[in-house]
């Protein structure tokens, strides 16, 4: 078993990271008409639908989940020894006129994001498209900033965040290791 | 990581059930991009591969071109009739004059078994068989077994029955070698003059009547009489052949009632397989189209997303 360097997060301050989000996305939006939440895989599927159970105790309202692969939409594809295994997008709400949320689970490069940006517009054309994460964790290599952040962690490019979620990992922790 | 730790795509016989597991996975997850009002992925930008056939195809053909495009990959399409091959310039030539251009993949029909094993063997881009002769049409086996396990969950126990001219099938040797592997009962069924020897050690069973292999059938397969094949004689009349072994709505009674019923196409209405029976509520015809796509994206994703190393 590797050691973790330092504990980021409990479950319990995922817990509140995650609430604390759930009331800036109503405040910013001023409630959750016309907001949809898009989970990036694969973490950031699970994280999405926890917010949407939050905006839903919140407002009283249910607010649509989708699911974004961005396998597809990689730049590094050519990079790679052997091409990673694609899985299926969905978003079965209608773009045109919804604010969507993107949700993942760790901020680092951007690129993820980027990706993810072209997935969406590719499936159609949201009102507008903000950015949840859990951990911001900095050296961007894109112009991409994120609009909710759980907690931001000064890294070095020496060092993983890892973010586990009990629904794959079976615990709600956020770690980071050294490379 | 996923991929394939193979350079080309020959036939099912030699592909392990993780490699197919694999494929069709893909596929179901690429099926939808077919659908979206926007129909382009930048997945494979600045790839190219060449659709070399040495045999008339619509379907398959378009299909691939169709596939690569989706995936931003350039698609060049080479039919005989019109190339360099009609001055004499061989196989081999033609072939490594276009990697010599920067192909990336060959997709290859040939009227001669082997040929694009031949040209694996001479190539660094990848090959794909989109039917050599006699022997098999992989890309045709993978979108039908696709098109199975999407309506039936998978392959162990089902029976399926697959009807016409089984001797010049490529179509029907493919299914059966990735059938049998996930233990599918397969029956093949057709007049005795294109019944190939040696089906049996295949694990398949063999008969000349019809209902024997349509009775209790999860699903049903029926080929194309290949008419221009015909020129030996194999049997009397084409009305004879469709009276003995054409599919139509009674004979599809002996199936289960929830079977499907299959066929790769160009269809010979009223030959084979009677127009309401193709146009009936078990027909998965169409849906076999649209995962024929989804396979050849699938396989092109597979084989050319990688890098170098791959």
């Amino acid at each position: 078993m590797r050691e973790p360097k330092a504990m980021l997060m409990d479950a319990n301050q995922m817990n509140r990271a995650l609430s604390r989000i759930a009331h800036e996305i109503i405040e910013k939006n001023k409630g959750t008409e016309g907001v949809a939440l898009v989970g990036i895989r694969r973490r950031g599927i699970p994280l999405a639908e926890r917010l949407a159970a939050k905006l839903k105790e919140f407002e009283g309202k249910e607010v649509p989940v989708g699911t974004l692969d961005i396998t597809l939409y990689r730049d590094d594809l050519t990079e790679l020894s052997a091409v990673p295994q694609v899985h299926r997008s969905e978003v079965k709400f209608k773009l045109p006129g919804t604010v969507v949320i993107l949700v993942d689970d760790v901020l680092y490069t951007g690129r993820t994001v980027r990706a993810a940006l072209d997935a969406l517009l590719d499936i159609g054309r949201p009102a507008s498209i903000q950015l949840a994460v859990l951990i911001d964790r900095g050296h961007r290599e894109l112009p991409i900033r994120a609009d909710y952040v759980g907690k931001n962690v000064p890294t070095s490019h020496r060092e993983v965040v890892e973010v586990h979620v009990s629904e794959i990992d079976g615990d709600d922790s956020v770690a980071v290791y050294d490379l | 990581m996923a991929g394939l730790k193979r350079k080309d795509i020959l036939g099912l016989r030699e592909m392990s059930t993780e490699e197919i597991d694999l494929i069709l996975d893909t596929a179901d997850a690429l099926k939808d991009i077919a659908t979206r009002p926007i129909k382009k992925l930048p997945t494979l930008r600045g790839k190219a591969f060449v659709t070399l056939f040495y045999e008339n195809s619509t379907r398959t053909a378009k299909s691939f071109e169709l596939a690569g495009k989706y995936l931003s990959a350039d698609a060049i399409n080479i039919s005989i009739s019109s190339s360099s091959v009609q001055k004499g310039e061989t196989l081999k030539d033609t072939a490594r004059n276009l990697e010599a251009m920067g192909i990336d993949a060959v997709v290859m029909r040939h009227p001669m078994g082997g040929a694009p094993h031949f040209l694996a063997k001479h190539l660094r881009a990848s090959v794909i068989n989109a039917g050599d002769g006699m022997h098999e049409h992989p890309t045709q086996g993978l979108l039908d077994m696709l098109t199975i396990r999407q309506r039936k969950g998978g392959f162990k126990g089902l029976k399926v029955a697959i009807i016409g001219d089984i001797f010049h099938s490529r179509v029907a040797r493919s299914n059966v070698f990735g059938l049998a592997k996930y233990g599918a009962e397969v029956w093949v069924a057709g007049p005795s003059t294109l019944l190939p020897a040696g089906f049996e050690e295949l694990g398949v069973k063999v008969t000349t009547r019809v209902e024997e292999a349509l009775e209790g059938a999860d699903v049903v397969n029926v080929l194309r009489l290949q008419l221009e094949r015909q020129e030996k004689a194999l049997f009397p009349t084409v009305a004879e052949y469709s009276k003995f072994w054409g599919v139509g709505p009674e004979r599809l009674k002996l199936a289960k009632p929830d079977h499907v019923l299959m066929h790769p196409g160009p269809m010979n209405r009223g030959v084979e397989i009677s127009t309401s029976a193709a146009d009936g509520e078990q027909s998965v015809i169409l849906e076999q189209v649209t995962n024929g796509v989804a396979v050849r994206m699938a396989l092109l994703y597979l084989l050319l997303g990688g890098g170098d190393a791959a």
